[in-house]
């Protein structure tokens, strides 16, 4: 994003709010999103008119209505198509893309590994909430196996998708998973988003009260979240547990959860985490068992998985324009509409 | 050399040989020389699906229809007076068109008992020597072995000496219709600029073949067709879709936006695509999305960002694009959608021609959608109709769709091009300043249209999308009344383009009369060869043809009922039929075609005598 600092007077997080009635069941953990949002984009310097929201369809997708910018609410799953058409045209404005895990991954599915392997400077902020909100609680594309719906009343049969293993499948540059009830972490994350030039996807862990409550609680909860997550951080060993008495090895390209307590390994030992390694950033997609208590699993990890620095298709594409115009000067519409070759009728 | 030299008329040629064989080329390039020296043409590529489809066989057989003439011309024609057949499967596929008594020229070496074979000729009794073309006159020519005969000493291997054959034939062509070569040899010496070896030999085969002519005695008649009197001006010749392309950059050019293409390749569109891609330098931008909806979707992005945002494609990729389209037109903002019809249903016939999605445009969406229709009706005019389709979504701020069909798109005609400031400006305003206490983003003027406030604009930051929206504010509203409203309102938005369209005009023949043949689109070249034989044969009819099919040019309705019959030719079953009998009430009578293929005149004058 260009992050120019000339503007005018200081922008707060309440110039972004507007006059649309907020319109998500009480206690959804999208109202920790738009907070979020809000507070940040305040700080990153850029004046409201050049941002600009796009969403799909799904609850999530109601967003830009509450977010004093510039917006789109699109059809299902488009967003992502639509922000690249806005982006190749108008490379210097902010876009960010509102979906959810149905927007995106089911009818968005083709859409979003294209706007991932383009590279497009662009953010897209997937909530994922398991579940179909909108619709009244059907099972959605990251649901886990053998869930109960109304569409699936004897259990969901359909294996989940990965999303952060399948943005690296699709090439991304930067892929990151925050969560809604974590809002200093997912401030971070949105700033780090915003700063990567090319396509930011940043998967949110979020809570629907009505339909699928409950299912990130394990990784949300204070009872439970130093044990089940693991917080990344560039250049800095994998620790985790409740007294940061865990940390990750890897035993050739096994992850192998160790003791720091029992004195035979120290911090030193561990796995330091390397946001550009992409065989790494692999091995952390797959830390994605469903959490099972004694089953000494992996735990899931938030943070920033991979960034590499890439070329962005709007970029390339305006300097194919300028060395086409170099090459063969401005566009000569007269010379166009006479073409090669003519001939006088008289 | 004691040629008799014979002045005809018109002359329909039709070039036919296996895919491989460059009849395209061949084509084109008598095509050219005969626009170059002033003959009005019109002409009719056929290809088949496939891009090789099996050698010698009948599906793998590639046409080019050229009719050309002293006189004006409408069509590619019906019948031919000449078929050039390089294999037995072309000659086979192409007999039933050629005229009693036509000229048969044949390559020899394609009717050997393999081609004979493949070609489902019985017994491989070859037709040449088994008296079934006695009907004809055939000229004879082992073209092959000419072209290995000139090439001898040239050094090339086999391949490629038979890839220079069609330059012998065309070579032919030349010396029998008295043409010079200089069009053909400028543009192989640019071809093979970098391959001299080959320039060489396409230039020695096409002049042995102009010599065949002139030394043997295969073809004693020779054959002028004199210049044709057209409207004094300059000319080129241009293709449908190669006319589609300029017009959307000149669009842009006047309008002062710059294009954006989004498109997904699709047969028989991608031609616009590809010239499009070519002309960066006039700031176009082409982005070939992942599908059809990405397509549509990028170009609404675009749009939404203040440029042309424009998509392409054919009848299966624009039922992909419907709601994307429903889209488009609840945000009201300006997009051309391009249909290049082809036969369907669903994959239906990807090369062939035909008129069957003017339901789907006129239609085809979810909810009362009511989307401007435009048609071009031949390969110039999509030029300026798609043009005309620019103007209309930029200054209504709706999208538009334009349609075209096989025919036209890869057909080709003389044009005399404008000049650029000879165009119609196009006048486009984004909006800046408020126009209320806050911003309204559907507030509307005099066009019913609203103002376009693009992002990056202070102080007017909106959002707009799908969901129903509340009259002026644009905010999200359930409101029975409002819903009521608004839907007429953007019905009415549309009816109202047709302030700012010329009424309909007679093309020819009488403002009253006995019979109006209404037309749309491609099947104008034929509608108006028939009318023009049918009125010198003293019947009282007459012939309009529509461009502006949603919203229709207001004296519509009045004029249809100066006409005591109305006739519809279309190549479908009979979808403006069922429009102007919905909208005026008129007992329109159908024509109906639904083989791929345009109307033939002569389908159309049997129509017309039958109803007088």
């Amino acid at each position: 994003m260009e992050t120019t600092n000339t503007t005018t007077p200081t922008m707060t997080s309440k110039d972004l709010v507007t006059d649309q009635e907020v319109r998500w069941c009480p206690g959804c953990g999208d109202y920790s999103i738009l907070k979020q949002v809000q507070t940040v984009v305040p700080e990153l310097g850029i004046p409201r008119e050049e941002i600009v929201f796009i969403s799909g369809i799904g609850c999530s997708s109601r967003f830009p209505y509450y977010m004093e910018t510039f917006g789109m609410h699109s059809i299902h799953g488009r967003a992502s198509a639509i922000a690249s058409g806005l982006k190749a045209t108008r490379p210097e404005l902010s876009v960010w893309i509102i979906s959810g895990d149905g927007d995106s991954l089911s009818i968005g599915g083709n859409h979003f590994i294209h706007l991932l392997r383009r590279n497009f400077n662009v953010n897209l902020l997937l909530f994922n909430n398991e579940i179909y909100g909108l619709t009244k609680g059907q099972y959605s594309p990251t649901s886990e196996e053998g869930k109960i719906t109304k569409s699936t009343p004897m259990g969901s049969l359909d294996h989940p998708f990965n999303p952060i293993a399948l943005a690296l499948g699709a090439e991304g540059s930067f892929i990151a998973r925050s969560m809604d009830r974590d809002p200093i972490h997912l401030k971070d994350m949105l700033r780090r988003s915003n700063a990567h030039i090319g396509t930011s996807l940043l998967e949110i862990y979020q809570n629907c009260n009505v339909f699928n409550d409950g299912t990130f609680e394990i990784f949300t909860e204070k009872s439970s979240k130093k044990e089940e997550t693991i917080f990344l951080e560039n250049n800095k060993p994998l620790v985790f547990g409740q007294n940061s008495d865990k940390g990750i090895m890897l035993d050739g390209f096994k992850p192998t959860i160790v003791s720091l307590e029992d004195g035979k390994y120290s911090v030193n030992d561990l796995w330091v985490h390397n946001e550009s390694d992409l065989t790494k950033a692999g091995l952390l997609s797959r830390f994605f068992e469903r959490p099972v208590e004694g089953t000494g699993h992996l735990p899931r990890p938030f943070g920033v998985f991979y960034e590499s620095a890439r070329p962005c298709y709007e970029v390339g594409l305006n300097e194919q324009i300028q060395y086409a115009k170099s090459k063969k000067g401005e566009g000569d519409l007269e010379a166009l509409l006479r073409g090669g070759e003519t001939w006088e009728i008289k | 050399m004691t040629s008799n030299n014979q002045v005809l008329e018109r002359v329909i040629i039709k070039f036919a040989g296996d895919s491989g064989d460059g009849m395209q080329l061949t084509g084109t390039q008598f095509t050219n020389t005969a626009a170059m020296f002033g003959n009005d043409l019109s002409t009719f590529p056929d290809f088949p699906a496939e891009i090789r489809a099996p050698q010698g066989t009948i599906p793998g057989v590639s046409g080019f229809q050229l009719h050309f003439g002293s006189v004006n011309i409408f069509s590619p024609g019906d019948f031919c007076d000449v078929l050039v057949a390089m294999n037995a499967a072309a000659l086979k596929a192409n007999l039933r068109n050629l005229k009693k008594g036509g000229t048969i020229i044949v390559n020899t070496d394609g009717f050997d008992p393999k081609n004979l074979r493949l070609a489902n000729y019985t017994d491989n009794v070859s037709p040449l020597t088994d008296g079934s073309l006695d009907g004809y006159r055939v000229v004879s020519i082992d073209v092959t072995k000419m072209t290995k005969a000139a090439l001898s000493d040239s050094g090339l291997g086999t391949k490629e000496i038979d890839r220079a054959k069609n330059m012998f034939v065309l070579g032919f062509l030349y010396w029998m219709y008295n043409r010079e070569m200089s069009f053909t040899i400028k543009f192989l010496e640019d071809k093979f600029s970098k391959k001299p070896e080959i320039l060489a030999a396409n230039l020695k085969v096409l002049h042995a073949g102009y010599n065949f002519g002139e030394t043997s005695e295969t073809a004693p008649t020779r054959f002028t067709i004199n210049p044709a009197p057209m409207p004094a001006g300059t000319y080129r010749n241009i293709m449908g879709n190669q006319a589609t392309a300029i017009g959307l950059i000149a669009a842009s050019k006047k309008s002062g936006l710059d294009l954006f293409l989004g498109s997904y390749p699709i047969t028989p569109a991608s031609d616009i695509l590809h010239e499009l891609a070519r002309h960066k330098n006039f700031g176009v931008k082409t982005f070939q999305a992942e599908d059809e909806i990405a397509a549509i979707c990028s170009a609404i992005g675009a749009s939404f960002g203040g440029k042309l945002g424009i998509t392409t494609s054919s009848g299966p990729g624009i039922a992909l694009k419907t709601e994307a389209m429903g889209l488009a037109l609840m945000l009201e903002l300006p997009l051309l959608i391009i249909n290049v019809q082809r036969g369907g249903p669903s994959t239906g016939l990807p090369t062939k021609t035909e008129q069957s999605d003017l339901f789907q445009a006129v239609y085809g969406r979810n909810g009362e959608a009511p989307i401007p229709v435009i048609a071009a009706k031949s390969a110039a005019d999509c030029f300026e109709t798609v043009y005309e389709a620019c103007r209309i979504a930029l200054e209504y701020m709706t999208p538009v769709i334009f349609l075209s069909d096989g025919y036209i798109a890869n057909g080709s005609e003389p044009w005399r091009f404008p000049n650029a400031d000879q165009l119609k400006p196009i006048k486009v305003e984004f909006t800046t300043e408020l126009n209320g206490e806050k911003f309204l983003p559907y507030k509307r003027n005099e066009n019913l249209s609203r103002p376009w406030a693009i992002p990056g604009t202070k102080g007017l930051e909106h959002r707009i999308g799908g969901l129903e929206k509340q009259h002026e504010t644009g905010n999200i509203s359930y409101d029975p009344e409002n819903h009521e409203f608004m839907v007429k309102m953007r019905a009415a938005k549309v009816e109202k383009v047709a302030d700012s369209i010329p009424d309909q005009t007679i093309d020819n023949g009488t403002e009253k009369g006995k019979i109006l043949v209404l037309g749309w689109g491609s099947t104008y070249g034929a509608i108006k060869g028939a009318v023009i034989e049918a009125r010198a044969k003293g019947i009282d009819v007459s012939h309009a043809h529509i461009r502006h099919i949603v919203p229709f040019p207001k004296n519509l309705g009045d004029l249809l009922k100066n006409y005591e019959k109305v006739l519809i030719p279309e190549m479908n079953t009979g979808q403006l039929k069922s429009i102007i009998r919905d909208k005026f009430l008129v007992p329109a009578i159908g024509l109906n075609k639904i083989k791929g293929m345009p109307f033939a005149t002569s389908e159309i004058l049997v129509k017309i005598e039958e109803l007088v």
